[in-house]
């Protein structure tokens, strides 16, 4: 697929409604729906109560925030290989994220969005944590590797 | 991506819907990195416990057992979250403990060889250069590809699974020659004494390189360095960086020269590994308190039959401080081998409890920390110190012979 260049450049600093972001093969479903974004990195074990889906690592920027439903967009995947499994595990209690939106993933993140089946996209240009808010209503269709801003209105805290 | 004959019926289902399963799993993840075929394995190392797993992973693998699910190539578990002789010592959930048990027996009727470490490559097998393997867990993955040359990606509990029962894995990343070349140079002039120093290299790199395809090459260290140097500073990159891969030239077998291992070219990217950036890595996690620390763990990785006869050695005639729990994890290959040695003898009497196949950030931590109302934790693994921060722990990373002092006396002891 191609990406319309007027689109995608409009998403170089903070992407407006109708912006398109081009992506790497992923894997699943198109979904839509709220980003989080952070500008750091993420691991289930490292980061999350996976008892609650909510982030609980002191010093992490979504510290607090339920991603149960979100599409997180996060510049990396961090540490180990627990998201293989603990991210099925989130998923069948029903607090997994709606998609996973990578700057770049490692192995881990995909495999376990493959076991769990949640959409993962990865590869991501423009940088998705630069130019996505919190907030904004997302699209995400790893089959057209594309990531489609449908809103850009962000909601009050 | 093209499959043969025989990965064809895989797909198909001739050989049952696990084997399909497991397949089906591996093309979706080599389709999402571009590969283009399998290759074969014959070792897979797996991660599958209960902490990790939780209550549907267990059902899922107890309904893939009952597909007849059987590995064909030699598959390996991973450090584990019980030690059944403390289980109740540490107050560990009963359920939990129950649910590990029926686990265990689930992955032996699947041919899983229940070795649980997370130091196959220092006891349990040693891969040759150029062999691809899907091994799990970041530290046995790291070490794989950097010390022996063998070619593995980070392969999580699933996905390693799938490979013992197709005996395959999609060929993407570090099985590729052209994934390995190195991205990035330190130069090393900081003095590397304890072990810790090593994992504290390995925090400095993973701090500024938090990307799972760079590939650090480190200058600067003049061996010869101990198997146990290269597993805390590689489980140290995997923690902190999520990498996959580094070289040491003049040490590691990709690495002979600078340029060799870089593909030729010199990377743009240098940082320097220098006796103050190795104490900021301490010094960022300061002391908590000033009296006794709950926990003193010396893990992650399980300690070799070295690390424990050092252990031994500085607890000699030593009594660990009544408010203070001691714990040490290795597998069972070393703590019998240590019983033999006498270590343990010494370690036991001076009051440290060795556990035997688990990991300590593995064991459930908050439910123990919960029990025992644990808040602070001394340690001298750079990869623990980051992960139990999550936990509600607070973590002092420190060198090994300070933090057994502080084990002994309680109080505090920097340095």
């Amino acid at each position: 697929m191609t990406v319309d260049p007027s689109t995608a450049g409009a998403a170089l600093r903070t992407a407006g409604a109708g912006a398109a972001l081009s992506t790497l093969p992923g894997f699943g479903e198109a979904v839509e729906g709220r980003a989080l974004v952070s500008r750091d990195a993420f691991s289930p074990r490292y980061d999350l109560d996976r008892s609650t889906g909510l982030i609980s690592r002191e010093g992490h920027d979504l510290k607090g925030e339920n991603i149960a439903g979100a599409i997180l967009v996060v510049p990396a995947a961090k540490g180990g290989v627990a998201a293989g499994w603990s991210l099925y595990d989130l998923k069948q209690r029903g607090i997994a994220p709606l998609a996973f939106v990578f700057t770049t993933v490692n192995p881990v993140f995909v495999q376990g969005c493959v076991h769990a089946g949640i959409t993962i996209v990865h590869g991501v240009s423009p940088d998705p944590v630069a130019s996505l808010r919190t907030g904004f209503r997302l699209r995400v269709d790893p089959q057209q590797r594309r990531i489609d801003v449908v809103s850009a209105t962000v909601a009050a805290l | 991506m093209i499959l043969t004959d025989e990965e064809e019926a895989m797909y198909g289902g001739a050989q049952g819907p696990a084997v399909q399963w497991a397949i089906d799993q591996q093309i979706s993840v080599g389709r999402a990195f571009g590969a283009s075929r399998l290759v074969p394995v014959n070792r897979a190392h797996m991660m599958g416990d209960m902490e990790v797993l939780g209550e549907s992973g267990f059902q899922f693998l107890k309904s893939l057992h009952g597909q007849q699910a059987k590995v064909r190539v030699p598959t390996t578990t991973n450090a584990r979250c019980v030690d059944f002789a403390f289980a109740e010592r540490l107050r560990q959930d009963p359920a939990m403990v129950a649910r590990e048990a029926d686990l265990r027996r689930t992955l032996a009727g699947m041919g899983v060889m229940l070795t649980d470490t997370c130091i196959n490559y220092q006891t349990i097998d040693q891969p040759h250069f150029g062999q691809h393997v899907a091994w799990g867990d970041t530290g046995t993955v790291i070490y794989a590809n950097s010390v022996y040359g063998a070619r593995t990606n980070f392969e999580s509990g699933p996905a390693a699974l799938a490979a013992g029962l197709t005996g395959r894995t999609p060929e993407y990343g570090f099985h590729k020659p052209e994934n390995r070349i190195g991205t990035l140079v330190v130069e090393v002039t900081a003095k590397l004494d304890d072990l810790a120093d090593w994992g504290a290299l390995g925090a400095v790199v993973g701090r500024q390189v938090n990307d799972y395809w760079q590939v650090p090459v480190f200058v600067g260290i003049d061996g010869p360095v101990s198997s146990d140097a290269l597993k805390h500073l590689g489980a140290s990159l995997a923690s902190y960086g999520s990498l996959a891969m580094f070289h040491i030239v003049g040490v590691t077998p990709e690495a002979p020269d600078l340029e060799t291992a870089c593909g030729g070219g010199l990377p743009d990217r240098v940082v320097v590994a220098d006796d103050a950036a190795i104490q900021a890595v301490f010094d960022s996690y300061p002391m908590v308190v000033d009296g006794p620390f709950d926990l003193v763990v010396l893990t992650g990785p399980q300690l070799s039959l070295f690390e424990l006869e050092r252990t031994a050695d500085l607890l000699t005639g030593e009594r660990v401080h009544p408010e203070t729990t001691l714990i040490v994890t290795t597998n069972a290959q070393n703590r019998q081998a240590a019983a033999e040695l006498g270590y343990l003898e010494t370690i036991r009497s001076a009051g440290g409890l060795v556990l035997a196949g688990v990991c300590f950030y593995l064991m459930a931590v908050p439910t123990m920390r919960q029990a025992f109302g644990w808040r602070t934790l001394m340690t001298n693994s750079a990869k623990l110190a980051n992960i139990v921060g999550g936990y509600g722990l607070q973590a002092v990373f420190r060198r090994t012979e300070a933090c057994l002092a502080a084990a002994i006396k309680g109080g505090r002891r920097d340095g």
